[in-house]
């Protein structure tokens, strides 16, 4: 061995040690999308050596030397109609499996997790529901669906974990979602695969799936106090959302209790439901978005709330399941040191008519 | 030399035809001002040339930087405006108008029978809007470059970049308007000036297949052009339509762009495909196998072409019901592509083959195109397009279809034509020894990117995880291989203007109408109009021409 120089002979023996072909398969979804992609490389394979075997034999059979004069032949009807037909054939396989298992990676299951993933230049924040932030990094319980909830503060990006085949566009403005199932505890890459700038390279971060005891032990280190629907009810106070949005007869925004989810009549006729991206929508752009019955008296929070502030407020307005939640914010205001009163953008809350003045 | 090139002259005789397109003016001016097809197919031939070794520099340094795994040659920055500026020249100044601008500008007027385009004027004008478009974009290159990748993704390009965005955009939106103008003067010539007797069903291969490109180019490009102008106006005057704070949507922009940009494939793909006809029937002596099939799969795909944009927007969020109808479309798509493979592959059946460069550059058109296209259904199959997008995988792609088909397909096209443009021959050895060069430097450079792409490492990376470093090094190991392979065209091709031997009219005994004129032609091409009077690739007409000649002479 000593001839070899000691650079080649390195190259060599992290060849031989680190040779990887194929990503781990540590999600629910990876071995049902592996099983078509090997489907599609092995029609491959086969069109492929059909093409060379034609292409080769041809050649040797019918080369000038062998066969000086070439037979002219117009064509074959039947030839061509069967390499039409199975092609398309295989292609249409194709095309129904693929179809089949993208529905199942963008269809969460009803009891998924979900986990909010706000992406910008040059990093991924995740929220968790229980309060925990995390830059640049996802802990996951293992055997556990987990929905993403996806938005970009600023340019497209995207989500993605190649070990779990799965992948999602980040975009400004609009909520996208995308699920997963972890199935092996591990710690995975996380890549960020749409080209945001200066830094796309280095929007890296990992993906931990942790068996449920170890993530059980994880929560609990990293909590920051409070859960994300707490912190969204501190900003739904401090922002006075509740002057208007409260349960008293005369309030002047309809009550959010129970809203979630449920079928909305807007003042254009329209029935929506108000799912996150509803909420989030209702909450920037407020004119187009009156519910049937009230004035539209809202100001827009553009620009005044962070995509984070806003998933906060949709966290909180997802678990207003009674009256009860809206009168004890309504109570917490009162109570609200002065000094976070003022923090807030346009916490002026003149009492009893706390429309917010912008 | 090859014993199939049955008509070269006795050397010692030979000589160029005094009177012929290069011979009849000289002077720069002759040159800058020429409306003959042939002259401006010179021109453009020269000029996507040298954009070609531009972009190729560009690519050798992006290799050179993924050599490690540390962004260690040159900043991330300056990585990003190398590999947007590589992309936008390979597209915009060497892909897009490779072979309709050289060789389809060289010989459809020759092949239809015509002295000429129908518009030699705007002929013309298309090169010099390349050309003003060209300097447009390497003055943006130079002073700063762009760093938007060649897709302009808005709002990145319109709200968070500092670079060159409008110069580059203006660069190609005037590019766009060359290519417009090259589509519209096909349409009309094949419409209009095809001789006597040639009817839709007796055109070469090569016609049709530019015939479906220029289609493709007329309705795309006006599409890019609006695209870019949104994106310069949002830049400027910040009119909003893609900004989703003033309720326009960023997802709109992708729709435009893709609207022209997968077409744009085509107008890639297309011209080079009726290159491989060409050569694959004269080579084996035998017509087409089922022309109308290989004519109708041309026009096929420029159609279908248009329907399949949203492809490139699976995992963007769009509906998952057009995702299911676009990734169908796509399915379709796919099926003329191997309906013309097979037919190249059976043209060979009980043919008389041999194996000049342009055949050897059509068998590795074949090989590579295949790989290319079959991994284009792993991404048109939805599911499997979501682990794949965005990718190594899609590098490897599209270099298999546009490296590995267009650019093979290419130099296959220049060297089975050179005689006809020269009037002489280049070095059949070493030419051969380039071809194989390029294929095996082609595979060792873009094979190990599937793996890399399936693995999941990222495209528009300048570092990654030290893991993808082995397959990496293969990687740019078969990049420098490739270099040499196009290096070495260049070197023998000019060697060959002045010492190659006299080709002759017809050194390969092929039968389109381009052949049955002298070489370099005359600027009118030929000296009476011709009739056409047989079906393409008669080769019996073709010996029946010869005994008659012999007949005649003797």
């Amino acid at each position: 061995m000593s001839d070899i120089s000691p650079v080649l002979w390195q190259f060599l023996v992290k060849w031989l040690t680190n040779f990887a072909l194929f990503p781990p398969e540590a999600s629910r979804i990876a071995p049902q999308m592996d099983a078509l992609y090997f489907f599609i490389v092995l029609v491959s394979l086969v069109g492929l050596t059909i093409v060379i075997l034609l292409v080769t034999s041809f050649s040797i059979l019918y080369s000038k030397k062998r066969h000086p004069v070439a037979v002219q032949i117009e064509g074959s009807t039947l030839l061509e109609a069967t390499w039409t037909i199975i092609p398309l054939g295989l292609f249409l396989v194709m095309f129904v499996w693929g179809a089949l298992i993208y529905f199942r990676v963008y269809t969460p299951p009803a009891n998924a997790m979900n986990i909010y993933v706000v992406g910008k230049q040059w990093m991924w924040k995740a929220e968790h529901p229980g309060g925990q932030h995390e830059i640049n990094a996802l802990h996951v319980p293992i055997n556990r669906p987990i929905q993403l909830t996806l938005i970009s503060q600023d340019v497209f990006h995207s989500f993605s974990i190649p070990a779990f085949r799965v992948k999602r566009e980040a975009i400004p403005g609009r909520y996208t979602s995308v699920w997963f199932e972890a199935t092996t505890p591990g710690t995975y890459h996380l890549f960020c695969t749409q080209y945001c700038g200066t830094e796309h390279s280095h929007m890296i971060g990992e993906v931990v799936a942790m068996s449920p005891d170890d993530y059980k032990k994880w929560l609990a280190s990293s909590t920051s106090g409070s859960s994300l629907a707490q912190n969204g009810e501190r900003l739904f106070a401090s922002l006075s959302c509740n002057a208007c949005h409260n349960t008293r007869p005369d309030a002047r925004g309809p009550s959010l209790a129970n809203v979630y989810g449920s079928k909305l009549r807007l003042s254009t006729g329209q029935t929506i439901t108000a799912d996150d991206a509803y909420i989030r929508e209702a909450i920037l752009s407020p004119s187009q978005h009156i519910t049937q019955g009230y004035a539209p008296i809202m100001p827009t929070y553009q620009g005044q709330i962070s995509e984070d502030g806003v998933i906060a407020l949709v966290e909180y307005i997802k678990n207003l399941n009674s009256d009860y939640r809206v009168q004890q914010t309504t109570t917490t205001t009162d109570l609200l040191p002065e000094s976070e009163g003022k923090a807030a953008p346009a916490g002026q809350t003149s009492a009893g008519k706390g429309m917010v003045n912008q | 030399m090859s014993t199939t090139i049955v008509t070269l002259p006795d050397q010692s005789t030979a000589r160029i035809p005094k009177m012929n397109y290069l011979s009849k003016e000289n002077g720069l001016l002759s040159w800058l001002l020429t409306g003959d097809h042939k002259r401006i197919a010179i021109l453009y031939l020269i000029s996507i040339s040298f954009f070609f070794f531009i972009g190729g520099a560009l690519a050798g340094l992006i290799r050179l930087e993924l050599l490690t795994p540390q962004s260690d040659l040159m900043a991330t920055d300056t990585y990003n405006k190398i590999f947007s500026m590589h992309g936008i020249i390979m597209i915009f100044f060497f892909l897009v108008p490779s072979v309709p601008a050289t060789l389809g500008n060289f010989l459809i007027p020759m092949m239809l029978g015509a002295k000429d385009l129908a518009l030699p004027k705007v002929n013309l004008l298309s090169w010099y809007l390349y050309i003003a478009a060209g300097i447009l974009a390497l003055y943006a290159m130079i002073t700063g470059g762009v760093d938007t990748g060649w897709t302009f993704t808005t709002p990145l390009s319109t709200h968070y970049v500092n670079t060159n965005v409008i110069t580059t955009g203006m660069a190609i939106f005037i590019a766009g308007f060359s290519s417009i103008f090259t589509g519209l003067n096909f349409i009309v010539t094949i419409h209009k000036m095809r001789a006597p007797g040639m009817t839709w069903f007796r055109m070469p291969l090569f016609v049709w297949a530019h015939y479906a490109t220029s289609i493709l180019m007329v309705l795309g490009t006006p599409v890019l052009a609006i695209a870019l102008v949104l994106v310069v106006l949002e830049r400027t005057v910040g009119i909003g339509v893609f900004d989703p704070a003033k309720g326009g949507d960023p997802l709109l922009f992708q729709h435009l762009f893709w609207f022209y940009s997968h077409p744009a494939v085509y107008i890639m793909i297309l011209p080079g495909m009726g290159v491989i006809s060409e050569v694959i029937s004269t080579f084996s002596r035998k017509r087409v196998f089922g022309y109308t099939a290989v004519a109708f799969s041309s026009v096929a795909i420029a159609v279908f072409g248009f329907f399949v944009w949203a492809h490139h927007m699976f995992i963007m969020g769009i509906s998952n019901y057009s995702v299911l109808i676009f990734s169908l479309l796509t399915m379709l798509v796919a099926v003329p592509s191997a309906i013309k493979i097979f037919n190249w592959a059976f043209t060979l059946y009980k043919g008389s083959i041999t194996f000049e460069t342009p055949m050897l550059y059509a068998f590795g058109f074949m090989g590579l195109f295949t790989i290319g296209g079959m991994t284009g259904i792993f991404l048109g199959t939805s599911g499997v397009d979501i682990h794949l997008t965005e990718t190594y995988f899609i590098v490897a792609h599209f270099h298999f279809v546009m490296v590995g088909g267009m650019l093979m397909a290419f130099l296959a096209g220049v060297h089975f034509w050179w005689p006809k443009m020269t009037g002489r021959m280049y070095p059949e050895k070493i030419s051969q020894l380039a071809a194989l060069v390029t294929f095996i430097g082609f595979n060792l450079t873009f094979f190990p990117q599937f793996i890399l792409g399936t693995l999941g490492m990222p495209r528009r990376y300048a570092s990654y995880p030290p893991e993808f470093q082995v397959l990496n090094v293969f990687s740019t190991a078969g990049a420098t291989i490739l270099g040499i392979g196009y290096l070495l065209p260049v070197l023998y091709l000019t060697w060959s203007l002045k010492y190659g031997e006299i080709a002759g009219n017809n050194p390969w005994q092929a039968t389109g109408l381009e052949w049955q004129t002298q070489s370099p032609p005359l600027t009118e091409n030929f000296v009476e109009l011709p009739i056409m009077d047989h079906e393409a690739y008669d080769y019996e007409w073709l010996e029946r021409q010869k005994e008659k000649e012999v007949a005649s002479v003797g």
